[in-house]
């Protein structure tokens, strides 16, 4: 018996729940004054792209956007669970490979910004 | 005497329909599917940026500004602060316990410490977003 | 004192002649400071000998007379019929085979017990000659759970327990826990090696009422959750060069 590789999972789950629960409710408001028509200065074309051009900027929305996604990945793999699906081996690894996929969008496209 | 232990059927699909604080964790679970939604959201928001067409961007600012994605965005924020946010606030004492010397640092202490750092995030976001 | 008369349903069953149980309806006149333990003494002295279920002291520290009241999981011995209403239904703890009436198997959590090790496990001999003493400060980190019972009350509100019982569950986990973070104990990744295995403290998924319904407070669902970083932060110390396989 040994601790189960799970546990590296449950680390990603807690550490991106709390990115997710002090961040995203900001973001979500940003997005519904875009949605109302006021747009901030901060999302202008120029301001955005040149946040996402800096290190900093890059390594915050790199780490942001993964740790956020591996979170809702396995909180859903739980939710399939909790729902009475009971393949947790093809979840876990469905939800995990989009987790995947989106985490290296991320870094791709954070590259390709400059 | 023979035994002949009788098992109770749980129903693996419809078992939190039982009782209201099952409800509660079953609304907290499905707001993964907000956090997954709006990640791949930032995920388009970094493919247009990095497109480097400036016209793509405001074609996507014109495509969000409609009553569909505010009524959206807003029942979406709601829905999070209730199950997400705040609930995560309130369970964190259970998982990080505080105490000095004898004395055990009350919950509530936790909680609102969490809300005031929530707080002061925020106000830097909306700071760095230029909306102040 | 005022009488107050409670129609109680009990879910029977005799495993020597049902297939199913069933509920059994009594008129009992309770005293106003009655629990409804005593109504199901009372039902069982003077109105249904056949009935069968577990009690001891009385006094909620036994932990055997835990039973479903209108739903919830509670010790029968603290559960007024004052706080009830007129129409209350008693079943034997969900979540657990049913043996006979109101009498639950407990097998499964009597085994999932041993693999806690709920002892201190020690690596260096203790003290010799001398008291083995431990500041109130340390004591108090796990005081909490050394109030537990072994009601069982949390393994019937336990959704995860209930969808697959391979969990090993709250009270185990938190009991071993409770040696876990005793400041006397060396054993704790011998007890996370068993209990941070792929069906262990990770099957729960912190819905939280197993703390919500404990009757002596503990908080069954906080050990977890620190169990969980815990096993979380030992899967890589054990990664690392000199670290313990």
């Amino acid at each position: 018996m040994a601790i189960a590789k799970k546990s590296v999972v449950w680390g990603v789950f807690a550490a991106g729940g709390t990115v997710a629960a002090f961040l995203f409710p900001a973001l979500i408001a940003l997005f519904g004054l875009v949605a109302s028509g006021t747009v901030p200065e901060g999302l202008e074309y120029a301001n955005l792209h040149g946040f996402a051009s800096t290190w900093i900027g890059k390594i915050i929305l790199f780490f942001v956007i993964s740790l956020a996604l591996w979170h809702a990945a396995h909180r859903l793999r739980v939710v399939f669970h909790d729902f009475g699906v009971r393949k947790d081996k093809i979840v876990a690894k469905a939800v995990y490979l989009v987790a995947a996929i989106g985490t290296l969008l991320t870094a791709y496209y954070l590259f390709a910004i400059g | 005497m023979s035994r002949n232990p009788y098992v109770r059927p749980v129903s693996p699909t419809t078992w939190y329909m039982r009782n209201g604080r099952y409800i509660k964790y079953m609304l907290r679970e499905v707001t993964c599917l907000l956090v997954g939604f709006y990640s791949f959201f930032l995920i388009c928001v970094l493919a247009i940026l990095a497109g480097g067409s400036e016209e793509r961007w405001l074609a996507f600012l014109a495509s969000q500004q409609n009553a569909f994605w505010l009524a959206f965005h807003v029942i979406a924020l709601l829905f999070y602060l209730v199950y997400m946010t705040f609930d995560w606030f309130q369970l964190a004492p259970k998982a990080m316990p505080l105490q000095v010397g004898e004395q055990k640092v009350p919950p509530a202490f936790i909680v609102a410490a969490h809300y005031v750092a929530w707080a002061v995030v925020t106000a830097l976001v909306f700071l760095l977003a230029g909306v102040f | 004192m005022s009488k107050r008369t409670l129609d109680i349903e009990v879910l029977r069953y005799d495993p020597e002649q049902d297939t199913e149980p069933h509920f059994m309806s009594y008129q009992v006149p309770c005293e106003e400071d009655w629990a409804i333990l005593d109504a199901l003494n009372y039902i069982k002295e003077e109105l249904d000998t056949t009935l069968a279920f577990r009690w001891s002291c009385h006094m909620m520290v036994c932990g055997s007379c835990g039973m479903m009241v209108n739903g919830e999981p509670v010790l029968t011995c603290k559960t007024f019929v004052r706080d009830l209403p007129k129409d209350v239904r008693i079943e034997p703890l969900e979540n657990f085979p049913i043996e006979r009436d109101l009498v639950v198997v407990l097998d499964d959590v009597m085994e999932k017990l041993q693999m806690a090790k709920p002892y201190i496990i020690r690596k260096d001999p203790p003290p010799e000659n001398e008291e083995f003493n431990q500041p109130r400060s340390a004591l108090y980190k796990f005081k909490q759970y050394t109030m537990c019972v072994n009601c069982m009350c949390c393994y019937s509100a336990c959704p995860q327990y209930a969808l697959d019982s391979s969990f090993i569950g709250p009270a185990v986990l938190a009991l071993a826990h409770r040696y876990n973070i005793d400041s006397r104990d060396q054993g704790k990744s011998e007890r996370l090696d068993i209990l941070a295995d792929h069906d262990g403290v990770w099957n729960c998924s912190f819905v939280g009422a197993c703390s919500e319904v404990c009757p002596k407070n503990v908080d069954p669902a906080a050990a977890l959750q620190q169990m969980k970083i815990d096993g979380a932060k030992a899967y890589w110390l054990q990664k690392l060069p000199g670290g313990k396989s």
